[in-house]
């Protein structure tokens, strides 16, 4: 049990957390049909990071954070503008934006010496849960003691804030978010600021995903955004148990993951070590898989 | 830069290797942007991203294969041979999900995306740590990497992007006809779903071939740039492919020869910012359909409107 609380707990935590807001947030991606929207501001997120490293010349969490949230936004504006002006339909807008931004980080990285700095991509991509660990936290104690507390991860209360704007949001936006979710048309009718409304939500994924990246990486946030909204699809009709089923299944998922990955480790080699992020997003693939093989709605009404 | 090795790329001088790579760049931006042009007409360029992300588990399984063989794990045309089979395995989960479910392509994509590239990754994490095999090589799938390319390897890459390119010219005819006109493609005979599988196959060519040179983050870029761009030139859907195809081809063979005679500049990054900035130049400039010739147009009517709403008051 003494290994338990900060080696093993925290780490799920912080999974968990990251899971949940993307999930939450994911329902109307899903709904909307905007799904990939958040595979491209995850993409986007590398190069507001290296951006803000070349500009600050610092690897602290702030600029790094703001970089990439200023990244996704300018994205999101960009697809927008070729969408709207050049005519191009959504999925080849969000292609062309999100491959050239991501081409321009990786050059923009090579091409500054980050020198010893630990960075590189496929850090950016799939993060390194399994280090976000609370060495402090051994004993249950230490949850009671202001020292040991000062040595979590800050990845956790970070998570936890994001966890509950995301929830802020849904409170306070609930009646427009949903109604132009369901019916954009009579939304605008009915004096719904619909645009305020997608760009709030837009906001709000280039938020969770950019703090979740940070904590465990691009995948994971992708992942999460969309495999547990799809399969609590499968599951009912109503959007609340959807909401609901897919929280659950986002926590399955980076608990489940989490510990089928400690456990990778004890199947191979001794020093063999399986990486937890991807091993989440497996979980939710698969997650994902059995409910649309067996879930009650799956057929459901296309619309 | 330096101004000579660039020149010695574009001439074919800068050595054997780096000679063999640009053209197999040039046949494989050719084939991207045509086989792209009719993804684009279909709506699914962005199926593409899925199977980019779905080569990798094919890719890590091909190489615990060889190497459990007794090989080095790096023989390019067996883990090519993984990526294509992995990737028809995403792409048949991505259909199954859209026509078996009520979920929309969007979310079926996302979702093997994300997934099928998390199962890569815990079968890289494997490899590396359990140090199975000669690591070198794998990890420039991510991303792309021309540097300490084998020549043969060059060589596979270079005939395979030429197989592509030849293909799509030939199924050019069947493409088109069901990118426009699904039912007069059937009473023509042609087979619809046998036309779109020919054309996922190709996607599927194109991606596998362009992994290890691209990455496979970027090598959608080069189905979906292309033909973006030539759209706003054009109309007509064989020009369109043509000039798609030029930029492709451009796109690549710009792109291996800076990244020859710049230090550090990674080629697949490099061929997708010049593809790029194809793509701007013509969404601001193109006569046919760019932002420009737009508003010009849309000035040109407004005033032709007031200046009829004037002599109708005048009359």
């Amino acid at each position: 049990m003494a290994l338990y609380l900060g080696l093993t707990l925290v780490p799920i935590l912080i999974g968990s957390l990251a899971a949940v807001s993307c999930a939450l947030l994911g329902n109307f991606l899903v709904l909307r049909r905007q799904s990939l929207m958040g595979d491209a501001i995850s993409h986007v997120v590398l190069p507001g990071i290296v951006a803000a490293f070349v500009l600050t010349g610092s690897m602290s969490a702030i600029p790094m954070l703001l970089g990439a949230a200023a990244a996704a936004l300018l994205a999101a504006a960009m697809i927008e503008i070729v969408r709207v002006y050049g005519k191009v339909e959504p999925g080849a807008a969000m292609g062309v934006v999100f491959t050239a931004l991501f081409a321009f980080g990786i050059v923009l990285l090579e091409q500054t010496d980050t020198g010893s700095i630990h960075f590189d991509v496929e850090h950016a991509l799939y993060g390194n849960l399994e280090s976000l660990v609370w060495l402090a936290g051994i004993e249950w104690a230490a949850l009671i003691d202001p020292i040991a507390l000062s040595d979590i991860p800050p990845q956790l209360p970070r998570l936890a804030m994001a966890l509950v704007v995301v929830v802020g949001f849904l409170a306070v936006a609930w009646r427009p978010l949903v109604i132009s979710t369901f019916d954009p048309t009579f939304a605008a009718a009915a004096g719904v600021p619909v645009r305020l409304v997608n760009a709030g939500l837009i906001i709000l994924v280039a938020m969770v995903s950019v703090t979740a990246f940070e904590a465990v990486g691009a995948i994971i946030a992708i992942a999460m955004l969309i495999c547990p909204p799809a399969a609590a699809r499968m599951m009912t009709d109503r959007l609340l148990p959807q909401i609901a089923w897919s929280v659950a299944f986002a926590i399955l998922a980076a608990a489940g993951g989490y510990v089928a990955a400690g456990a990778g480790v004890a199947l191979f080699v001794e020093g063999v070590a399986v990486s937890a992020a991807g091993m989440i997003a497996t979980v939710a693939g698969v997650t994902l898989l059995l409910a649309a093989a067996f879930g009650p709605r799956r057929k459901g009404a296309k619309a | 830069m330096d101004v000579t090795a660039f020149i010695d790329a574009l001439t074919f001088q800068a050595g054997y290797n780096t000679a063999i790579v640009a053209i197999g760049a040039i046949f494989l931006g050719w084939a991207g942007g045509t086989v792209g042009t009719f993804l684009l007409l279909r709506r699914r360029s962005l199926v593409s991203d899925a199977l980019s992300h779905a080569t990798l588990p094919g890719v890590a399984i091909a190489f615990l294969i060889m190497a459990a063989a007794g090989g080095t794990g790096r023989y390019l045309p067996g883990l090519l041979l993984g990526a294509a089979a992995s990737a028809l395995a995403g792409l048949a989960v991505v259909e199954w999900l859209t026509r078996r479910t009520r979920l929309h392509a969007d979310a079926a994509i996302g979702a093997v995306l994300s997934s099928f590239f998390g199962l890569g990754v815990v079968l890289l994490t494997v490899i590396q740590s359990a140090q199975i095999g000669q690591q070198a090589g794998i990890g420039s799938f991510l991303l792309g990497s021309t540097s300490g390319m084998l020549r043969s390897e060059a060589i596979t890459l270079a005939a395979l992007a030429a197989l592509c390119a030849l293909t799509v010219v030939f199924l050019r005819r069947t493409l088109t006809l069901v990118a426009f006109d699904e039912t007069f493609a059937a009473t023509t005979g042609v087979s619809i779903r046998r036309a779109d599988l020919a054309l996922m196959l190709l996607v599927l060519a194109v991606t596998v071939t362009g992994l290890r040179v691209v990455g496979l983050v970027l090598v959608i870029a080069l189905v979906i740039i292309p033909p973006v761009a030539a759209r706003f030139w054009t109309e007509r859907v064989g020009r369109m492919m043509v000039i798609s195809g030029i930029i492709g081809a451009a796109s690549g063979f710009l792109g291996t020869a800076l990244s020859a005679s710049i230090p550090d500049l990674p080629t697949g990054p490099i061929i997708v910012l010049v593809a790029a900035t194809a793509f701007l130049v013509s969404m601001l400039l193109a006569p046919a359909r760019g932002v420009f010739a737009n508003l010009r147009r849309a000035r040109r009517y407004a005033r032709a409107f007031r200046a009829g709403l004037a002599s109708g008051e005048g009359a």
